[in-house]
């Protein structure tokens, strides 16, 4: 290694020469603390923003008019019913339990997959083009849907291009349907 | 015939130019690291598709954790020191200018604010050892001081920096969808429909099937 030459003036008689040391020094110690530094700063350092997902809610209204209000058609309805345990329940149509005319919908289980609930998204959207989709989050007797759920379903609806998706709260109607289906929890 | 000897060369070689580099990127990454700040709550965000990034300043963040509580937090001095006055004001709670400094400097805090006074007082060790079993800022409808924070925050934003404030929720992953809902809906109410979920990113689906 590199060293500073030190030798010590052998003190015979003679012509007394300029010394030259050597101009190296031993850079191991400091490239070790370079890079202990370096270790340092590169792990401890959080380059990444933050990413955000943007949430536009309907301006509320006041006093809302029932007249004005737009009927959902029940060919365009989708209805995604958050459930706990990451599972999603899902019935197309409309869900008029007091209207006899109705036929009551058959709820399906899906799951977060891509062969989960954005395959029936797609299908859904080749058979009908302009679906119109309700996600109500569960919320009944202590059983609540999860925050990653509601923000991975909002994803879905960006990744298969939903124009018409609203974030709604659990009917009534809904949860007794859910029951009355006998679908796990 | 002699022997060849093998040609020795000197181990030691001119580290001269790792050290420079070694030196720049020390010097890159001391100049380019921000200290993650003292949070009062650890959340985990969920995972997103979304590649919007967040703007550099005026961010109010909301952060709700898997316990329900509701945390605030904004990333501007002066406009804490001049919302925690407003809000103080409101309650009837005074702050001494060491409490008000003290919460300038705080990234985030989750107490009512009958009890923030004391909160301020509490060193930093302390305080994290509070943290744990903090109450959350209230946010039901009968005592709705989040929502005191989040409009005084916004009114002395716009008033100081002449800027809308930009505002985020950061939630657990495991939090319940139903506090998230509260608090949209309280915000609502206050005409505020444009929320930002913090989310982690993830890679979009290579293919949305045909």
């Amino acid at each position: 290694m590199a060293e500073i030459q030190q030798k010590g003036d052998s003190g015979k008689g003679g012509k007394k020469r300029a010394k030259k040391a050597s101009t190296k020094i031993d850079m191991t110690p400091m490239v070790d603390l370079a890079f202990l530094l370096l270790t340092f700063f590169m792990l401890t350092t959080t380059f990444a923003k933050p990413n955000v997902m943007q949430l536009t809610m309907p301006v509320k209204e006041k006093n809302p008019n029932p007249e004005e209000q737009t009927k959902i058609k029940a060919s365009q309805a989708v209805t995604l019913i958050l459930a706990p345990n990451d599972k999603i329940f899902y019935y197309f149509g409309l869900n008029e339990p007091t209207d006899k005319s109705v036929p009551v919908p058959e709820v399906k289980v899906t799951d977060f997959s891509a062969n989960g609930i954005r395959k029936v998204l797609l299908d859904r959207k080749r058979q009908q083009p302009e679906p119109i989709i309700l996600i109500e989050p569960y919320s009944f007797e202590g059983k609540e849907a999860k925050y990653k759920n509601m923000v991975d379903i909002l994803d879905e609806m960006n990744i298969t291009d939903q124009k018409k998706y609203a974030l709604v709260d659990i009917s009534k109607k809904d949860i007794d349907l859910i029951k009355k289906q006998n679908l796990p929890l | 015939m002699p022997k060849v000897k093998p040609h020795r060369t000197s181990p030691s070689l001119d580290m001269t130019p790792m050290v420079d580099l070694a030196f720049l990127l020390v010097t890159f990454f001391m100049l380019t690291t921000q200290f993650r700040p003292d949070e009062a709550v650890v959340v985990d965000p969920p995972s997103s598709t979304s590649d919007l990034v967040a703007p550099d300043s005026d961010i109010l963040t909301l952060t709700i954790d898997n316990k329900k509580r509701v945390f605030f937090g904004y990333d501007k001095a002066p406009v804490k020191e001049a919302a925690i006055k407003a809000v103080g004001a409101k309650y009837g709670v005074s702050f001494t200018p060491a409490q008000v400094k003290q919460f300038s400097l705080l990234p985030n805090f989750g107490v009512p604010i009958t009890q923030l006074a004391s909160y301020l007082d509490k060193d930093t060790e302390e305080r994290k050892a509070l943290n744990k079993g903090l109450p959350g800022i209230p946010y039901d409808s009968l005592n709705n001081q989040m929502i005191d924070w989040v409009l005084e925050a916004r009114k002395a934003n716009a008033a100081q920096f002449k800027k809308p404030t930009f505002l985020v929720i950061r939630g657990d992953g495991n939090a319940d969808v139903k506090t998230v809902q509260t608090v949209i809906k309280l915000l609502q109410e206050k005409d505020i429909n444009r929320f930002n979920l913090l989310t982690s990113l993830e890679m979009k689906p290579s293919f949305v099937g045909q």
